[in-house]
C-alpha cells in the first residue's frame, strides 16, 4: 500500500500537477464534461467521480508536505472551493441534462411545470432562509471554533517572506505573473474580466433558456463562462495557492518549498528570436525596429483574429450579432486567447515577452 | 338517588401567550393576528419592513433549493455576521502600527469572545466563496437575461466590492501575513498604464523635462499613502474597509434586492 502511494501515486500526482499538464488536462477534462454531460452527471457516475477525488485527497494526507499545505488555515476555502464548485457543475449540469432531455421530447422544463403554482412566502420561504441561516451559523461556528484565524509574526518591512503571496482569490492573478508583466496580468486581465462579467448580458442575445438550466440552448456562452471561471480563475488559483513555493517556483503537491532550489532563466524574447538566432546578428538599436516581429504579431493577432474568429469559432454568432456586439465579444476573447498563447508559447519555446519595450515599461 | 350532574367542562383560560397577545404593547408592534390564515401570513409579510424586502407570494419554482442554492442569501447573511462580528471586533482594535498588532493578539489570547476574530475571517472567506457560487447560479440558469441584464451589472459591482472589502481588512492583523500580501497586491497598481510610475506611457508623461508620475505620486501611492505599505496605508485601509466599502455595498445591495424585485421577482421560465 505504502509502495503503491510511493511509486505509483506521488509521481503521477507531481506529474499531472505541472502547470503545463494541468491547465491543459483541465481544459479537456472540462471539454469532454460538456460533450457528454448527460452520461458524467448521472449520479452514480459523478458520485464515483467525487469519491475519487476525495478519495485522492484523503491518501495524499498522509504525506506531511501535502497536509501541511492543504491544512493551512487560509487554504482551506479553496479545498471547499473545489468540492463546492464540482458539486455545483454537477447539479447544475445534471438539471440541464433532464431540462434538455425533456425538451427534446417536446416538454418543458422542471422549472416551467411548477411555474403556475405560488406559494406564500410566510411561511415557505422564511422557513427555508431560517434553516440556511441556522446551518450557516452552525458551520461557521464549528470553523472558528476548530481553525483558528492564522496570526504570523509582526509586521516588518525588512523581512520578506519568500514566497510573498496575495490573498488567495488573487492568486489566480498573481501566478499570471508567471507569464505576463504586472501591467497586463495585474492591471488590464482584472479589468478586462469586469467589463467583460458586465458585457455578458449585453452581448449575449440568444433568447433562450431565461431562467432555467439548459446547456444545449446555450452551448456557447456557457462553454466561454465555464473555461473563464474554471480553469482560468478557479485552477489557477489553485495551483498559485498550492503549486508555487519559494520564488514563485513549482513544486509538486508532496515536495517540500525548498528557498534553495533555483531554476535556470533561459527565456527568450521573440525579438532575439528573430534578430539573433534566426537573422543571425545583431540587435537594432532602434525599439521599433528591434521589436517590429513582435509589433507586428500582436497587431495581426488583435485585426486579423476577428476575421478569423468570424470565419470559424464564432461563425454562428457573426450572423446573429451586430457589427458593435460582434466586436466585443471577439476582443474580449482574443485578451482571454492571449492568455493560454503565451503559456503554450512559455513552455514551448520558452517565450519571455512578444513585445520588449522596457523604455517604455511596455512588455507583453 | 344522586342524580349524576354532568361535570361541566373547565373554563379553558387564556394562555399566557395568548394574554400577551392580547396586551396593548403588543398590538401596537404586531398589527395582525398569528400568521395560520392566508391574510395573516401575507400581514406578516407586507407589514414588516424586513420581510418586505419579498413579495407576499413567490413561485414555486424559484425558491427550490436545487434552483437557487440560496447561495445570494447566505452571501447577504454572512455580510450581516461581518458586519456584526466587525463592530464588536471594533471595540478592540486600534488602526494604528504600534498597536494594532498587539490589538489583534489580545483578541486572540485575553477578550472574552475573543472567536469573533476568527468568525470575521472565515466569514469574510466562506462570503468570497458564496458570492461567486451565486454567480455561477445566477450564470446558469440565464437570470441575467432581459429584463434582469442591469441587475448582473450591479451583481458584478458586488461581487468586486465583496473581493475589495476582503482585501482591505487583510492587512488590518498588520502582521507579516498581511503586510506582504498588501504589498504583493498593491504592487500591480504600480504597473497601471499612466498613472502608475511604472506603468506603460508614464515615462512619457513630463513637464519640462520632470516626470509627473513618479513613486511618490503615482496611483499605488494614493493608494497607500506612501511608498509602501506602512501607518498610512493601514489606517487608510482600515477606513475603506470599515466604512467607505461597506456603505457602498448596502447601497448597492438595496438596489440589486430591489431590482430582483422589480425585474419580475426569482426568475422562471417564460
Amino acid at each position: 500500500m505504502n509502495t503503491l502511494f510511493e511509486y505509483i501515486l506521488k509521481p503521477v500526482m507531481t506529474f499531472v500537477a505541472k502547470p503545463h499538464i494541468l491547465l491543459p488536462a483541465s481544459s479537456v477534462a472540462l471539454i469532454l464534461t460538456l460533450k457528454y454531460y448527460r452520461t458524467v452527471t448521472k449520479p452514480k457516475i459523478a458520485a464515483a467521480i467525487g469519491l475519487v477525488l476525495a478519495g485522492l485527497l484523503v491518501v495524499s494526507c498522509f504525506d506531511p508536505n501535502f497536509k501541511k499545505n492543504i491544512l493551512k488555515p487560509d487554504n482551506v476555502p479553496i479545498v471547499l472551493l473545489l468540492f463546492g464548485l464540482l458539486f455545483f457543475l454537477w447539479l447544475s449540469l445534471r438539471r440541464a441534462a433532464i431540462n434538455d432531455e425533456a425538451a427534446e421530447r417536446g416538454e418543458p422544463p422542471l422549472e416551467a411545470r411548477m411555474k403556475r403554482e405560488t406559494v406564500l412566502v410566510w411561511p415557505d420561504l422564511v422557513m427555508i432562509e431560517l434553516i440556511c441561516l441556522v446551518l450557516v451559523s452552525a458551520v461557521l461556528v464549528f470553523w472558528a471554533i476548530f481553525i483558528r484565524a492564522p496570526l504570523e509574526e509582526p509586521a516588518s518591512a525588512a523581512l520578506t517572506p519568500n514566497p510573498s503571496k496575495a490573498p488567495w482569490y488573487f492568486l489566480g492573478l498573481q501566478e499570471m505573473l508567471v507569464y505576463f508583466d504586472p501591467w497586463y496580468a495585474g492591471v488590464l486581465l482584472p479589468t478586462l474580466i469586469i467589463v467583460g462579467l458586465m458585457a455578458i448580458p449585453y452581448v449575449d442575445t440568444n433568447p433562450k433558456g431565461s431562467g432555467y438550466y439548459t446547456l444545449s440552448e446555450r452551448r456557447f456562452a456557457i462553454t466561454v463562462y465555464l473555461f473563464g471561471f474554471i480553469i482560468f480563475w478557479v485552477v489557477l488559483i489553485t495551483i498559485g495557492t498550492f503549486l508555487r513555493g519559494a520564488n514563485w517556483n513549482f513544486f509538486g503537491p508532496y515536495d517540500k518549498w525548498d528557498p534553495h532550489f533555483q531554476q535556470p532563466l533561459k527565456n527568450i524574447n521573440i525579438s532575439e528570436i528573430f534578430w539573433v538566432k534566426m537573422l543571425k546578428q545583431g540587435m537594432p538599436k532602434e525599439w521599433y525596429v528591434r521589436e517590429a516581429p513582435g509589433l507586428l504579431m500582436a497587431g495581426a493577432f488583435m485585426l486579423l483574429g476577428p476575421l478569423i474568429l468570424a470565419k470559424t469559432v464564432l461563425k454562428d454568432l457573426f450572423k446573429k450579432l451586430d457589427i458593435v456586439r460582434f466586436s466585443v465579444v471577439a476582443v474580449l476573447m482574443l485578451f482571454m486567447i492571449s492568455m493560454p498563447i503565451k503559456m503554450l508559447g512559455r513552455w514551448l519555446i520558452n517565450l519571455k515577452y512578444v513585445i520588449y519595450i522596457p523604455e517604455y515599461f511596455i512588455n507583453i | 338517588m344522586a342524580t349524576t350532574v354532568p361535570p361541566t367542562p373547565p373554563q379553558k383560560k387564556p394562555g399566557l401567550l395568548a394574554k400577551v397577545r392580547d396586551t396593548q404593547v403588543w398590538k401596537s408592534i404586531f398589527r395582525h393576528g398569528y400568521p395560520d390564515t392566508q391574510r395573516n401570513r401575507a400581514l406578516a409579510v407586507l407589514s414588516n419592513v424586513f420581510l418586505h424586502l419579498h413579495p407576499v407570494r413567490v413561485r414555486k419554482s424559484g425558491i427550490a433549493l436545487s434552483f437557487t442554492w440560496c447561495m445570494g442569501g447566505v452571501t447577504f447573511f454572512l455580510f450581516l455576521v461581518e458586519a456584526v462580528t466587525g463592530i464588536l471586533l471594533m471595540f478592540y482594535y486600534r488602526p494604528v502600527a504600534y498597536s494594532a498588532y498587539n490589538d489583534i493578539q489580545e483578541l486572540r489570547e485575553t477578550i472574552p469572545l475573543g472567536l469573533m476574530r476568527e468568525l470575521h475571517r472565515w466569514g469574510a472567506h466562506a462570503m468570497v466563496l458564496t458570492v461567486w457560487l451565486h454567480m455561477f447560479r445566477v450564470f446558469m440558469t440565464g437570470s441575467y437575461k432581459p429584463p434582469r441584464e442591469f441587475n448582473w451589472v450591479v451583481g458584478v459591482v458586488l461581487l468586486l466590492l465583496t473581493l475589495l472589502l476582503s482585501f482591505t481588512g487583510y492587512l488590518l492583523p498588520w502582521d507579516q501575513l498581511a503586510i506582504w500580501a498588501i504589498t504583493v497586491g498593491s504592487n500591480m497598481a504600480r504597473a497601471t498604464p499612466l498613472l502608475g510610475h511604472e506603468g506603460p506611457g508614464a515615462s512619457l508623461l513630463t513637464l519640462d523635462g520632470n516626470h509627473l508620475v513618479t513613486a511618490g505620486s503615482d496611483v499605488r501611492f494614493a493608494l497607500l499613502g506612501g511608498r509602501f505599505v506602512g501607518e498610512n496605508a493601514l489606517l487608510r485601509f482600515y477606513v475603506l474597509h470599515c466604512v467607505f466599502i461597506p456603505v457602498i455595498a448596502v447601497m448597492l445591495m438595496a438596489v440589486h434586492f430591489w431590482r430582483v424585485r422589480k425585474d419580475g421577482g426569482i426568475s422562471g421560465p417564460l
